[in-house]
């Protein structure tokens, strides 16, 4: 894949990579053995005596599948030995890049897995539903993604969209009220997406026409929007919560054949109709964005405005189109926080979804599947706290809940290396 | 002015050093010598302390209150019934709009500014000092708000943006707290101790966000965020656990209260709130207007927000700045978190941090990034959060609509050509749209 305006700097000093590689893979050598040795001396030495039960179906379910059974200390000391054993191989060999992903995605789950064992290993709660906590993450991920794909169809285009949360927010409001006013949950899903692309034609007015600070615009919308729907919500919602907050919801629906695989069914084809809104989603815009004309001329005015100009490329009209789609975007996950999942509105209801959604969008350097392998993984840790707590482990929730951050913290300052934004982005463009 | 287009192609170097290229470039991305690169545009400074005159802000405030004043309408139903009405008595229907937003907005002034009724019931032999009431609430609700925007200012002026207050002030209050009931010490010192430990509890928490970004020239605005959650977390889970901050024999998330010698003292009894906090910030605003424009120290934050590359020709150690610069903000807003911690007597909640962070970004934005400007912009909202807070009481009209207002009038002040079409002003520079030019991500 290639971008035509992508120009490299003449002068770029190529060879100056190596050092920092070489102290990269130290990092991350490093890394991989630390999380071996949690593996064995934390999950493996203080696993209880006892099997793991980790359940392939949910209760009740049809064909019910049996469980797996594995001893809890001997997998972590099992899994904690693979890990160490990666971290020695990334310290003495320089893999090439897949390999490098591979190694993390290996030693990410080695450290999973023996957490999971660990914390079912004897435990009187029952098996660890294994299905509830896929399905959890894909359902808790859905804002997330759709709030990268929002931030990421503005941002490639040029425009910083820091108002994600705002579209997210407001759309969750104009989702609940216009289904509980109208009935219509289809209608609440529209009124949501529309009401998130009304934010993005105000960001866009003021980040592209006034040439106001794209930061500024998106933080302040923040700030309105949870002014706005706090005021609203208070002045009309509570007291005429039947009229305006009934708390409608879409119900699931099961895809037909795909839906009664075992274990992928019921994890990917059997939920409401935003998780296969979604799926949709992602393929467009991963598809659209590096293999047709209309990606190429997005990215083109979000790396060198000047050059798409030169060209003819429309740079105002195509910033625009990009941030106002990407606010409809938006305002379908804010929907899908209402008319989606619990239906009621409540105050401050995407409670951050939207600066998490920035973090993965950047985590996932600016592409489509890259943002939503980072949402997965917020989404993963929402879940897996969810499912821990119900299996009373002894850790709080809070120090789980904290993970994914202070995984974002160190994945941006160095394990996943310098992530480069767009050329042009947050810098209006005025014609010369 | 701002940039010319023009100037950025030959600019090429402020594309960030990338030591793997990007996914989609099959050219490799221009590599730099980590932390060489120019990384922060001068823009946002630009854009914060310039190109707005008083007579914009004034103008966004009043269009501000007036947009205020239709969501007060727009959601009042006795007056939409009067407009349902409007072809047999339009008449109604005006003064019905008129006695629901005077009704609100005189509330809301009483509350902030002054109530004549409380002035005609001191000549009538009442309490005078009932007379400055409100505006000892504005004063308490600006205080931790002026803290958390000299947070923010500074790292404005020095090219970076701090979304990172809310952080920083649960560091300061963590330490503040922890002090202030695990240490005894005489009235004053328990304190001055407290608010000491507050500066630092902040500070190190600004610390990790500047040296990481100057280790590795990750982005500030992700690090804030990333680190307020953590930090958001890190309050709950220290305080829901009695071998740590809990207080004793309690279920809720809450630490125990401070003690009496480290509250901070008000003045002129219990009611009216101006405590000692208020003159902390008034100090801290004028050490940090020192700081900015008469220390050395304050030159290199200015010289580096304006243009990272010609700070560093000149010899300024850039990344030293934005460590020094993130440190002194993080302690601004651990003071932020003394002046509630040790100046309220509700001890410290999972929820104490409130929305002072954020509002802190919107009262810099106001403020102009100057330390003056912050602490008139953080009275401006004390006295909107004060007045909102009668206002609902009086009213019914929820105090939100005051949030509203305020994040209003930053978007008007950061956008001076709107507010010149809309009052047909002429442009002080030039003909054509007033640009503020932005900063990307990493340029």
């Amino acid at each position: 894949m290639t971008t035509t305006v992508d120009a490299p700097a003449p002068d770029a000093p190529a060879p100056v990579r190596a050092p920092v590689s070489v102290t990269r893979r130290y990092i991350a050598a490093g890394t991989f053995i630390l999380l071996g040795l949690i593996d064995i001396f934390v999950f493996g030495l203080f696993a209880h005596r006892g099997d793991a039960v980790f359940a392939l179906s949910l209760p009740g379910a049809t064909p019910k599948l049996p469980g797996i059974h594995v001893p809890g200390a001997l997998t972590a000391y099992l899994l904690g030995a693979i890990s160490i054993g990666l971290g020695i191989l990334r310290a003495v060999v320089d893999l090439p890049r897949w390999g490098k992903r591979l190694t993390i995605a290996i030693a990410l789950l080695c450290f999973l897995l023996s957490l999971l064992a660990w914390a079912d290993a004897g435990s009187t709660v029952g098996p660890l539903q294994v299905i509830d906590l896929l399905q959890g993450t894909l359902t808790a991920s859905i804002p997330l993604v759709l709030g990268a794909l929002a931030g990421l169809m503005c941002e490639r285009s040029g425009v910083i969209n820091i108002a994600i949360e705002g579209q997210l927010l407001t759309g969750a409001f104009a989702a609940a009220a216009v289904a509980s006013v109208t009935g219509g949950v289809w209608l609440g899903l529209i009124g949501g997406s529309l009401t998130g692309g009304l934010v993005g034609v105000i960001l866009a007015v003021f980040a592209i026409t006034f040439l106001t600070d794209q930061i500024i615009v998106g933080v302040v919308l923040d700030v309105i929007a949870l002014g706005l729907t706090n005021y609203l919500y208070n002045r009309v919602m509570v007291p005429y919560a039947n009229t305006w907050n009934a708390g409608n919801t879409f119900g699931t629906v099961k895809v037909p054949v795909l839906g009664n695989i075992p274990i992928i069914g019921p994890v990917f084809f059997d939920s409401n109709v935003f998780l296969y809104i979604t799926y949709a989603l992602i393929l467009i815009i991963q598809i659209g964005l590096f293999r047709t004309r209309w990606g190429l001329r997005v990215r083109a005015v979000g790396e060198h405005p000047v050059a798409a100009d030169t060209v003819g490329i429309r740079v105002r009209w195509t910033r625009y189109r990009n941030v106002i789609l990407g606010g409809l975007i938006a305002g379908i996950g804010g929907a899908y926080l209402t008319v989606g999942s619990v239906g009621f509105f409540t105050s401050n209801i995407s409670s951050g979804f939207g600066y998490i959604a920035l973090a993965a969008m950047i985590f996932g350097r600016w592409t489509p599947l890259g943002s939503v392998a980072a949402a997965l993984l917020f989404g993963f840790s929402y879940q897996l706290q969810t499912e821990l707590s119900v299996l009373r482990v002894p850790v709080s929730s809070f120090i789980l809940l904290m993970a994914p951050y202070v995984a974002t913290i160190i994945a941006v300052a160095g394990l996943v290396g310098r992530v480069r934004p767009p050329a042009a982005d947050g810098k209006p463009y005025v014609k010369a | 002015m701002s940039d010319q287009p023009e100037a950025e192609p030959p600019a090429a170097p402020y594309v960030p050093a990338a030591t793997t290229t990007a996914e989609d470039t099959g050219a490799p991305a221009p590599g730099q010598p980590r932390g060489r690169q120019p990384l922060t545009g001068n823009a946002i400074i630009r854009a914060v302390t310039e190109g707005h005159s008083v007579v914009i802000t004034i103008l966004a405030v009043l269009v501000a209150l007036l947009v205020g004043a239709v969501l007060i309408v727009a959601s009042d139903p006795v007056v939409l019934r009067a407009w349902n009405s409007f072809g047999y008595a339009p008449g109604t229907a005006f003064s019905a709009t008129w006695t629901s937003v005077s009704a609100a907005y005189s509330a809301l002034f009483e509350g902030a500014i002054f109530s004549p009724g409380a002035i005609s019931a001191a000549f009538h032999g009442g309490s005078i000092a009932a007379i400055f009431y409100p505006l000892s609430l504005t004063a308490f609700e600006a205080t931790p708000l002026i803290l958390t925007g000299l947070s923010v200012a500074v790292c404005f002026r020095a090219g970076m943006f701090n979304i990172g207050a809310a952080g920083q002030w649960i560091g300061g209050a963590l330490v503040a707290t922890w002090l202030g009931y695990a240490v005894n010490l005489p009235i004053v010192l328990h304190a001055v101790v407290c608010i000491i430990g507050a500066f630092i509890g902040g500070a190190i928490i600004g610390w990790i966000v500047g040296e990481i970004k100057a280790r590795t020239g990750a982005h500030e605005v992700i690090l804030t965020i990333m680190l307020n959650y953590v930090m958001y977390n890190f309050l709950a889970f220290v305080l829901s656990s009695q071998s740590l901050m809990q207080a004793p024999h309690q279920s809720n998330a809450v630490a125990p209260s401070i003690d009496g010698n480290a509250m901070l003292p008000h003045v002129g009894g219990p009611p009216p709130q101006v405590g000692v906090g208020f003159l902390i910030a008034l100090a801290a605003a004028a050490a940090t207007a020192w700081l900015l424009s008469r220390s050395t120290l304050g030159f290199e934050f200015r010289t580096v927000g304006a243009s990272p590359s010609a700070a560093r020709s000149a010899g300024i150690g850039v990344e030293r700045v934005w460590v020094l610069a993130f440190l002194i903000a993080g302690g601004l807003a651990g003071l932020s978190a003394t002046t509630i911690v040790q100046g309220q007597t509700a001890p410290l909640t999972t929820t104490s941090y409130g929305t002072y962070g954020f509002d802190g970004i919107t009262v810099a934005l106001l403020g102009r990034a100057r330390p003056l400007g912050v602490v008139l912009a953080g009275l401006l909202f004390g006295a909107l959060n004060a007045g909102g807070t009668v206002m609902e009481a009086a009213t019914g009209v929820p105090a939100d609509v005051t949030n509203v207002i305020e994040a209003l009038i930053v978007l008007f002040v950061a956008a001076p050509p709107l507010i010149r079409l809309l009052f047909r002003l002429r442009s002080t520079r030039g003909a054509g749209p007033q640009a503020v030019t932005s900063k990307g991500w990493s340029g």
